[in-house]
């Protein structure tokens, strides 16, 4: 197995956290802050799912006798991921709807012009 | 045999419920969110005392989720630093409550306002009794996405965009703390605190503790509004209703911030000298940037978030220091600074109710109309100021004393001078707010309804009474055992599990 293979998902992971706190970071448009949370989200749960990955494993069910339990993956993370998925989506959803509600006040999505209160 | 406890689970059970009750049955009437509501905090405040009284019997309790036995299942922790801020936590959500009753008839969809409401303490109060690292998250991020949409209730420009910003900045913060936990599920094959406190201590590296100690204290720093993780607060707290800001202010930073790092900090990862002293510098370099911005608001909600970020300084600094005279003065703190930052920012809102400004430059002489409100900001503003006899005089001197006793005594001498600042700025909300003459457009002003005065009233007797917790009996029932969590550190674990 080699270095990139055994790897690569903690590269895509972190690249993607990367991302995604650049794009919040230098962006100004609040749709494109909330896409920049998403793919940080993402990278995070990638991560997550990475850590009980093993390569050529199979699912943890015991239902033969020859199967050896050292290829399983690991069961926990899965479960994990998906509770972080779902309290992604509530976060997402909630600041789509803020922006939203922004929109219909300001008439604009640029974090420039929405600044009443100092950013 | 560690004994377990079917009180503990309740915490969270009974707000989730009656949340649930209250968006079922709620919508029509308005007995039923109040009444529901009410009955839910009045009773998380017995439960949180029976919990007390339990652990000075009996110790460290355990709950286990659906009977699964540790380190597999969830289970749920009560020792006396939890015991100590469910108390908290109940006493100022009960208090909260009492005063939206009235305040809150100005608002539509009260029983959307009394379900978010009774989401975030569930959140709050399962972040403080969990025991296992991603049930804490979870909780966490029940309670905050329950505060911004509770930041966002008015749907006006300004709450908007701070609940926005809150959102972004608040879920970044969580998902620092899902790295850092996922980061120590992969290195200690475990999520639940208590074990992964063994392997942390069996392996013995302290590589993986830096680093996700690092992502942990930026985590729960922003949930905490730690200087330079502060930029939301202001904003934020101030744009609620003024409930909210009670809430917020009052708990919700400490529940999710000061709570949850001592709890990642002491119990599971570790302390390291490093660390203590940059809790220090963090709650100093916090005391004294939220004063000196606190000086030059006028804004009077404003004002009182900027106090809030210097208080939460003071813990900070508390809990840094390391003795267990600190840590009892920065539970002691935490606790005063629960109650009059409540008061202040409820009396906020009674004259935000009464007169529709939040500007202390249109205020003037309303101590004249508005008797009750004004004696109780007065007090709230002595505890914060700390002017004996007020509770807030004592946790600081507490804290001041134990910085000294600690050879600190930079720090004991800014924390000094900020307590000097604090005594400023309050005395603006005094002088500009209340005294002086009465302005001709404030002379139809009226006093607020009879319950925002009780809720005023009982926040203000507990500020002045609040430092007779100090006199043995009490103190040993409710902060000498809370404090003593701190010194157990992380050998509560191999408690928890040798008892399971």
């Amino acid at each position: 197995m080699s270095f990139l293979e055994d790897y690569a998902y903690y590269f895509g992971a972190f690249g993607l956290i990367f991302i995604g706190l650049l794009i919040m970071l230098v962006k100004h448009n609040l749709i494109k802050v909330i896409i920049g949370l998403s793919i940080l989200d993402t990278g995070v749960n990638l991560f997550l799912i990475s850590v009980g990955y093993i390569s050529n494993g199979t699912a943890p069910i015991f239902c033969r006798d020859d199967m050896d339990p050292s290829r399983m993956v690991d069961p926990v993370p899965q479960a994990l991921v998906l509770t972080a998925i779902v309290i992604g989506v509530a976060v997402l959803a909630m600041a789509l709807a803020i922006a939203v509600r922004l929109y219909q006040r300001y008439g604009t999505l640029d974090l420039r012009k929405i600044k009443e209160l100092r950013w | 045999m560690m004994p377990t406890s079917p009180v503990i689970p309740l915490f969270v059970a009974v707000p989730l419920a009656g949340a649930f009750a209250i968006a079922l049955l709620g919508k029509k009437t308005r007995i039923i969110p109040n009444g529901m509501a009410l009955i839910v905090t009045g009773g998380l405040i017995a439960f949180s005392i029976i919990a007390m009284r339990m652990f000075s019997l009996f110790g460290v309790h355990t709950y286990k989720l659906g009977a699964w036995p540790a380190p597999f299942g969830i289970v749920m922790v009560l020792d006396g630093l939890t015991a100590f801020m469910l108390f908290t936590v109940s006493l100022i959500a009960f208090l909260v409550i009492l005063f939206s009753i009235s305040y809150m008839e100005r608002y539509s969809g009260r029983w959307q306002f009394y379900t978010l409401f009774l989401l975030m303490v569930a959140g709050m109060n399962g972040v403080i009794v969990t025991g296992d690292m991603f049930n804490l998250f979870v909780f966490l991020e029940v309670a905050a996405v329950a505060s911004y949409a509770l930041v966002a209730f008015g749907t006006e420009k300004h709450e908007l965009e701070a609940a926005f910003k809150y959102a972004v900045m608040g879920s970044v913060g969580s998902l620092f703390v899902l790295l850092a936990i996922v980061w120590l599920y992969s290195y200690t094959s475990t999520l639940n605190m208590a074990d992964m406190a063994l392997a942390l201590q069996a392996a013995g590296s302290t590589r993986v503790a830096l680093v996700t100690g690092v992502l942990l204290l930026t985590g729960f720093a922003l949930k905490a509004a730690i200087v330079p993780f502060h930029a939301w607060l202001p904003d934020a707290h101030p744009s609620a209703p003024a409930p909210i800001s009670a809430m917020l202010s009052g708990v919700l930073i400490k529940a999710l911030g000061v709570y949850a790092i001592c709890r990642v900090f002491y119990s599971v990862l570790g302390v390291s000298p490093q660390l203590s002293m940059l809790l220090m510098v963090l709650g100093v370099v916090s005391m004294s940037v939220g004063v000196l911005l606190a000086l030059r608001q006028w804004d009077l909600k404003r004002l009182l978030a900027y106090s809030s970020i210097s208080q939460i300084g003071y813990i900070m600094l508390g809990i840094g220091i390391g003795t267990p005279l600190g840590f009892m003065a920065a539970l002691f703190h935490l606790f005063n600074h629960s109650v009059f930052k409540s008061l202040l920012f409820l009396g906020s809102g009674a004259v935000e109710y009464a007169t529709g400004t939040r500007d202390l430059r249109e205020m003037g002489g309303l101590g004249k109309r508005m008797k009750l409100t004004s004696a109780a900001m007065l007090s709230g503003s002595m505890s914060v100021a700390g002017i004996p006899p007020f509770a807030g005089f004592w946790s600081k001197l507490l804290i001041i004393v134990a910085a000294v006793q600690a050879g600190y005594y930079w720090f004991a001498i800014i924390a000094v001078v900020a307590s000097m600042l604090t005594l400023s700025y309050v005395m603006r909300i005094m002088r500009y707010g209340f005294l002086g003459e009465l302005r001709e457009k404030w002379a139809g002003v009226r006093e607020v309804p009879f319950m925002m005065k009780l809720s005023l009233g009982l926040l203000a007797l507990i500020c002045i009474l609040g430092g007779l917790l100090l006199l043995p009996g009490a103190r040993e029932f409710f902060l000498t055992q809370a404090a003593r969590t701190f010194s157990v550190g992380t050998q509560l674990a191999s408690r928890i599990l040798g008892g399971v």
